[in-house]
């Protein structure tokens, strides 16, 4: 196994790194750790936190991609070079081997013994039939029913489940605080405790016993059922994960320096430097985002089809085009942030400590930095959390258009894309457009609520 | 005389905080009654509650307002609405943001008619000019048409009253209506406001918390502080035998102070400006070409001595201020020379200019908007010491400095740690000091440093102003619109108006032998209170 990271895999962990180090800094600031020790006061707010923490966990966990090496012949054995397998593999890859191995022949729903549709088959006697299949890959119930057999399984996962949560939430409670253990318990259990931890154990509890039941069955059954293909469902879900959390979070990361430093130096130093950023974010506003993105997207295809060379695996493949993707929203999406902090800049700079400052003689630079920066901040971060949940929203449309991600890569849109032939069956196909609203909907529904919290709380409006 | 409303043990709280605690008054048929207080005393919160607009939030916990024997209290909402605007009517501090700016002034003022009256549309036309007549306004059918911003201020608070006096009210509430006027505009305002209430026999409940308003206007006065109603008494009485202390203080801090003794010692120039001019280009069409100027500062010269202090005294829009920039070099466009000893200012670049910045330091009007919110009390102070390259290099030595600087300006060491949301106004307003004495400046630019500052905090920052030029002599050019506290703090004063200074001179001279016409207005229009009050020693 040799550790292979692919260009979005290193901008992701850059990215959880810094927001770890930039935590460290802020904590030091009395002021910041009151600000979100407020925001996480709500239990609203605490609940989606950990509901935005898991899928955080479900992409980070995909994003570390390893290749196995090549199971060698016996002809270069000698051979002192290693060959690798053509094909990647994360680490959630691993966690769900049995089921990526164990594709079915096509649909079936959710916990079925048997295909949803019937084939042909003709039988020992030479008379052709037409029947339900058996999936290959699901243990018939031999001498119970099936339903006694769900009922089993869920049983030991639930117990499973609840036991790994139960000792993660006590080892938690025991590393958290000076108090004596048993006094923690007592107050987050009566719910004392000045932040809402108990709302927060409860949610992580119950993320990680469906989770754990879902991931127990999905040994014996497919539990969101398979796709035309045969393909899990439960694992295409999980693995759209990384792609609409990756195109949320790196997007922005790639829009906020941009906006960031055109905003402030259009609303800092005005004139000409004014005017020419102006015009830029004006004309880039007036061109329709679908448009600029579809063309860029073509071009990009078109770049990738001449080259094909540049590529080892398909999975690098469609990672850079996912990457240009994320490239091309940030160019699209800077503007709204740009203006909103040119605006807010343009105020801050008459305000009169900015005027007491350079009555010091404080350079521009410092003025920036020391006076402006931080009284922009709240702007900042309410827009991106804002942003989020719309990137992740925006992914899908575009994949339903066709100018998304690479139509091998697991995602939400690429999902309902395919959802929309199923729809139209008869008996209809919904558990593959059900799997991905349910995903996506929690996950949008809390990055808003999280949102919603922090937009209270650091808005300066809000406070009276 | 008959009592046309009466508070009875009106308390008022939020939450289990009281806010009002036991307030009870009268107001008779044709009187004005003035409530007097700092902010934060509970007078705004009184007048809401009598006009049964409080935040949701607020509770009545006991008492009741009664209007001609009638309990507002008792009153269902929409006999409550009957009663506001037609009954009682209400003018606020700030006429700009409670006219709509999209509405002409003559529509909003028959839009109250209509509603409460049920007049006709010609009927409704002529009241409204009639009654733009009675408020003087010039010109009162063109005026119909107009819209708030082509108003000036004075004009949109006669508007208001206008709206206010449309369905005859018996009371009105008048909320601190001249705060935001200059002081030739507010002696009009209150003048009319006098003449109303002789010829319609109005009663008005002023709030305010000026004690010079109060003594031109009020025939009863009540003074709260802190939720609590400490005296009620009649003007003559109110001024002359003040029973409470907390009375006492507020009469003797809005009392004009005698001029500061004039030391006999030899004067050194500390700075010199002769024919600033400022003029910012207007600029048009699609090339920005500079169509014209607005001359800020047309040709002004003053000097200021070392030690001594100059006031210069104008009203909003004179250019006051923007001498101020000018001479701290904030400004780019400016001609003239400013003399700080041998050199010109005027003509440094920005780097050369930097050997000077600690010799000029400012102090700004509104002490909330003059410290950044995300930099500690120690931060702020450090900041001119590290950029300017003053005082001790190593942290804790300036930590040890910061101390010292909180310390004179009547602050203790360990705010050094705070944030400035932390403190009260006045304590800001010393922070403010403190960072500028922090570079060991000769010149302070006072920009209205104690407008936004109530009475006895006003006197204290004023009293600390005069001990740190005794201590540091160091120079103040003092710029302020309220011509009573010159006395207090000026050697010498410079009056101005559009761009040019009109008189200078020393303080006795201008304030007591007045020459120029503009000069002689102003001072007639500052309203003081009979300086009957003395405090025995």
């Amino acid at each position: 196994m040799k550790l292979t990271l692919l260009w979005t895999d290193i901008m992701v962990w850059i990215l959880v790194f810094a927001l770890i180090g930039w935590g460290g800094v802020l904590s030091r600031s009395p002021q910041v750790k009151k600000q979100w020790h407020t925001v996480f006061k709500s239990p609203v707010a605490m609940a989606s936190a950990i509901v935005l923490l898991f899928y955080l966990a479900f992409a980070l966990l995909d994003s570390v991609h390893m290749r196995a090496v090549a199971e060698e012949g016996s002809a270069n054995a000698t051979s002192a070079e290693v060959h690798y397998q053509g094909e990647m593999v994360s680490l959630l890859d691993l966690l769900f081997m049995h089921r990526i191995k164990q594709t079915e022949r096509t649909y079936s729903a959710p916990f079925a013994t048997h295909e949803y549709a019937k084939s042909i088959v003709v039988d020992k006697n030479g008379v052709t039939r037409q029947e339900y299949l058996p999936l290959k890959y699901v243990t018939l119930p031999k001498v119970r029913s099936e339903m006694e057999d769900i009922v089993r399984y869920s049983f030991s996962a639930i117990i499973l489940g609840f036991t790994i949560g139960l000792f993660m939430v006590l080892l938690h409670l025991w590393l958290k605080g000076k108090a004596p253990f048993h006094i923690k318990v007592r107050d987050v259990w009566q719910g004392k405790s000045t932040l809402p931890w108990r709302t927060a154990y409860l949610t992580f509890m119950f993320l990680l016993i469906v989770f754990v039941w879902l991931y127990m069955l999905s040994y014996h059954y497919h539990v969101l059922g398979t796709d035309k293909v045969g393909g899990d469902v439960f694992y295409q879900s999980l693995k759209s994960i990384r792609t609409g959390v990756l195109i949320g979070i790196l997007t922005t990361l790639v829009m906020l320096p941009v906006s960031i430093v055109l905003g402030i130096s259009a609303g800092f130093f005005g004139g000409w430097i004014d005017d020419i950023i102006q015009y830029i974010y004006t004309t880039l506003n007036s061109i329709p985002g679908v448009l600029l993105i579809a063309a860029a997207v073509l071009v990009m295809q078109v770049m990738m089809d001449t080259h094909p060379q540049w590529f080892e695996t398909t999975l690098e493949r469609s990672d850079l085009r996912l990457l240009f993707l994320i490239l091309i929203l940030g160019v699209t999406s800077w503007t709204g942030l740009c203006r909103l902090l040119r605006a807010e800049t343009l105020k801050i700079s008459q305000v009169e400590f900015v005027m007491a400052a350079k009555a010091f003689g404080v350079s521009r630079w410092k003025i920036i930095f020391r006076h402006i920066m931080p009284n922009l901040m709240h702007i900042i971060l309410i827009s991106v959390v804002l942003d989020f949940s719309g990137l992740v929203l925006a992914e899908a449309v575009l994949s339903y258009v066709g100018v998304g991600v690479d139509p091998t890569m697991y995602s939400w849109g690429n999902m309902i894309n395919q959802a929309r032939l199923e729809m139209a069956r008869e008996p209809m196909v919904w558990w593959s457009l059900f799997s991905a609203f349910i995903f996506m909907f929690v996950l949008v529904l809390a990055a808003n609520l999280l949102s919603d919290r922090v937009q209270h709380v650091l808005d300066p409006r809000n406070k009276s | 005389m008959n009592t046309i409303l009466s508070v009875e043990n009106l308390s008022l709280a939020i939450g289990s905080e009281q806010l009002l605690k036991s307030i009870s008054f009268k107001i008779k048929e044709g009187e004005i009654f003035a409530l007097v207080g700092e902010s934060g005393s509970g007078k705004s919160l009184t007048s809401l509650a009598i006009m049964r607009l409080l935040p949701e939030s607020i509770r009545v916990s006991r008492g009741d307002v009664k209007l001609r024997g009638y309990s507002l209290f008792d009153m269902t909402e929409l006999q409550m609405q009957k009663i506001r605007g037609k009954s009682i009517a209400m003018i606020f501090q700030e006429p700009m943001s409670a006219l709509n700016p999209v509405m002409t002034v003559g529509e909003q003022v028959a839009e109250v008619i209509r509603l409460h009256l049920g007049l006709k549309k010609e009927a409704v036309r002529e009241k409204v000019i009639s009654l733009f007549e009675e408020v003087g306004i010039k010109e009162p059918a063109a005026r119909y048409h107009w819209y708030p911003h082509q108003l000036s201020g004075g004009q949109k608070q006669r508007i208001m009253i206008a709206m206010a006096l449309a369905c005859e009210p018996d009371l009105l509430i008048a909320d601190e209506p001249t705060t935001a006027l200059d002081v030739t505009i507010q002696l009009q305002v209150l003048t009319l406001l006098k003449q109303i209430r002789a010829k319609r026999k109005l009663s008005i409940l002023f709030i305010t918390h000026d004690m010079g308003v109060v003594a031109h206007m009020a025939d009863r006065i009540a003074v709260m502080k802190e939720g609590v109603l400490l005296e009620t008494a009649s003007r003559d009485t109110f001024f002359e035998h003040p029973e409470h202390l907390y009375t006492r203080q507020l009469l003797k801090d809005a009392i004009a102070m005698p001029p500061k003794e004039a030391l006999l010692q030899k004067e050194t120039i500390l700075l010199e400006v002769k024919g600033l001019k400022v003029y910012f280009p207007v600029k048009k069409g699609l090339l920005q070409r500079t169509v014209g100027y607005v001359k800020a500062v047309d040709g002004v010269s003053f000097t200021i001595p070392r030690g001594k202090t100059l006031a210069l005294v104008g009203e909003s829009g004179s250019g006051k201020s923007t001498i101020g920039k000018a001479v701290l070099r904030l400004l780019d466009s400016c001609e003239g020379s400013i003399l700080f000893g041998e050199t010109d200012l005027a003509a440094l670049g920005e780097a050369s200019m930097k050997a000077y910045r600690n010799k000029i330091q400012v102090i700004f009007q509104d002490p909330y908007s003059a410290l950044n919110p995300r930099m500690t009390v120690g931060e702020i102070i450090r900041e001119g010491m590290v950029s300017l390259k003053i005082g001790p290099k190593e942290k804790k030595a300036q930590d040890i400095r910061i101390g010292e600087l909180l310390e004179k300006v009547g602050l203790e060491k360990q705010y050094a740690g705070r944030y400035p949301h932390e403190f009260s106004g006045g304590q800001r307003q010393r922070i403010g000091i403190a960072r500028a004495l922090a570079v060991e400046p000769e010149l302070i630019i006072c920009d209205e440093p104690t407008s936004a500052l109530d009475v006895t905090v006003r006197a204290q920052i004023l009293s600390l102003l005069k001990k740190l030029q005794d201590d540091f002599a160091v120079s103040y050019l003092f710029i302020t619109h309220d011509l009573s506290l010159i006395p207090a703090i000026a050697d010498e004063v410079a009056v101005m108006k559009a761009g040019r200074l009109v008189e200078q001179g020393s303080v006795k001279e201008v304030l007591y032998q007045p020459k120029h016409p503009y000069t002689r207005a102003l001072l007639h229009a500052v309203p003081t209170p009979p300086p009957v009050y003395k405090e025995e020693e």
